[in-house]
């Protein structure tokens, strides 16, 4: 079991979510977060002002997989994650082992769980 | 009506309608609340600035050419208004007004009447809530103003306006039931089936990011609406006093009954129920407001959430995507109050049109009231479909796929409405 996590942009949500529905990886968890990488921040302009915010607002999702759901998923969110075909700040995915899976309401453990 | 030399002005009257002029602003922010409230966090910026550029879009085209087309003496065989000096508000700087013995400075009338304009083109968004480029709306409501608005404007509220003058005392639109909501509403219910459904409507969950913005935009527009229609008299005595009560009673009915309807069909009352039965009752009451007592407003705006809601039931089946039900709250009860006040007309009104008209009676006004309604609705869908084509053609007015996904407040404004809440 592996957990995949990818950190996205906030205006390509909808597209991951709905690559990752296409290929059938429904169960997925979404958090917003903020953070710095090599993506030199895009300014907001408020009352004519440039701001260029210091940490930038990101999606985060966490997929829970089974191994042989891992590159699906990868390859979901690779092709539906970019910014013409790549540009800086389009995001990262982390890929870790997972030790162990519950579900809470059957107590199943492992593999069944997810 | 309008007389050019500075006379006594009644300063009690006056008082109120400049207080009036500034309720009826207040709606705008407030529907701005109402509708940012019900749409998706992506689209809360997009969908306020809907209201706030008709402030800045009307607020301008009214001053130059909307008070002068829709309050100037018949032109075009009386198509609009027009007279020349109007423009730019040149003419009125020092005239004041006569409505009936009483005296306001015309500047008054005009920025009351102003607000008007600005609000209705700012209610027709909520059918094509999430889903225009801002340049294209601009664009629309402007042309809209100037073709669907002012024209309905002159016909209804100038004295020589042509269903101003149908039958024994004109077709009865108090406030705006014809001008206002039904127009708005049957152009947006055309301009929703034009630019179809949101992407993923009706699969997509897309519920409202924040009820709580939405109830505080309700509470605005109900205490707006006192100016909207009790200034509608343009007085300050016992007209204001039946219109404004009205307008309460009228509110309080439809918000009771859409919260029973909702307690027996769903066994909850929610929320987004109470302030659509609130804003049901005050479309209802809109039209009506000079012409009814109180228990004909109860009744009034019971029947309007009854039919705003079932309304909204059969867009959930027939499967149009007026996102924010501009047509089944605003057309639904604009027309239920324009056909509906013929029945619960004043005892005084039926009298005094039975004095101009003999044998003039409740049957013979509602062939006026539903001619009001017909040309309303004729004249609005027509021009509201000819323009839709035209500035889609033009400008550009759907928004493209994938700057629909990513939201308006970041593909149309570059902002973004919260902080780290409320993701969807």
């Amino acid at each position: 079991m592996k957990m995949v996590t990818a950190i996205i942009q906030p205006d390509k949500l909808d597209a991951v979510r709905e690559a990752l529905i296409a290929a059938e990886i429904t169960r997925i968890t979404v958090s917003r977060c903020t953070g710095h990488g090599r993506h030199q921040p895009q300014a907001e302009l408020y009352r004519g002002q440039e701001v260029v915010p210091n940490l930038l607002p990101k999606v985060r999702l966490d997929i829970a997989c089974n191994d042989a759901f891992v590159e699906i998923a990868v390859e979901a969110i690779l092709g539906a994650a970019t910014h013409d075909g790549g540009t800086v700040g389009d995001g990262k995915i982390f890929i870790t082992p997972l030790e162990e899976c519950i579900r809470i309401r059957t107590r199943e453990r492992g593999g069944m769980a997810i | 009506m309008f007389l050019a030399e500075a006379t006594t002005i009644d300063s009690g009257a006056t008082a109120w309608m400049l207080t009036s002029t500034a309720l009826v602003l207040l709606m705008v922010p407030g529907l701005a609340m109402f509708y940012g409230g019900l749409v998706r966090t992506k689209n809360v910026l997009g969908t306020m600035m809907h209201s706030f550029a008709a402030m800045a879009v009307i607020g301008v085209l009214w001053t130059v050419c909307g008070y002068a087309m829709s309050f100037g003496p018949n032109a075009l065989g009386g198509w609009i208004g027009w007279r020349g000096d109007l423009l730019l508000l040149r003419g009125i700087d020092e005239s004041v007004m006569d409505n009936g013995g009483i005296r306001i400075p015309e500047y008054v009338f005009a920025m009351f009447q102003g607000k008007f304009a600005i609000i209705t083109p700012a209610l027709i968004a909520g059918a094509f809530a999430e889903r225009v480029r801002f340049r294209g709306y601009l664009a629309f409501i402007a042309l809209w103003s100037l073709a669907v608005y002012n024209p309905l404007c002159h016909w209804v509220w100038a004295p020589d306006g042509f269903l101003m003058n149908l039958g024994a005392a004109g077709a009865i639109d108090f406030a705006g039931g014809t001008v206002v909501h039904i127009s708005a509403g049957v152009s947006g219910l055309i301009a929703a089936l034009y630019l179809g459904a949101r992407r993923g409507y009706p699969k997509t969950a897309m519920q409202p990011n924040n009820l709580v913005m939405t109830l505080m935009g309700i509470g605005l527009l109900w205490v707006g609406w006192f100016g909207f229609n009790a200034g509608s008299a343009i007085s300050s005595g016992l007209k204001t006093a039946q219109a404004l009560t009205a307008t309460q009673v009228a509110a309080a009915s439809g918000a009771l009954t859409w919260l029973l309807i909702e307690m027996v069909h769903h066994g909850k009352s929610t929320s987004l129920g109470i302030a659509s039965g609130i804003l049901a009752g005050l479309v209802v009451i809109t039209p009506a407001a000079g012409v009814v007592q109180p228990g004909g407003a109860i009744v009034l705006g019971a029947v309007a959430s009854l039919g705003c809601y079932g309304a909204i039931l059969l867009k959930n089946r027939l499967g149009y995507d007026d996102s924010l039900d501009a047509f089944g709250v605003h057309g639904v009860a604009g027309m239920i109050g324009a056909i509906g006040l013929t029945f619960f007309l004043r005892s005084r009104w039926l009298a005094e049109a039975g004095e101009k008209v003999a044998g003039w009676g409740v049957l013979s006004q509602l062939g006026v009231q539903a001619a009001g309604v017909g040309v309303t609705v004729a004249y609005g869908a027509v021009v509201t479909i000819v323009l839709l084509v035209l500035v889609n053609k033009t400008v550009g007015l759907r928004l493209a796929k994938p700057d629909e996904m990513a939201g308006m407040d970041h593909s149309l404004h570059g902002e973004h409405a919260y902080g780290l809440l409320n993701l969807n």
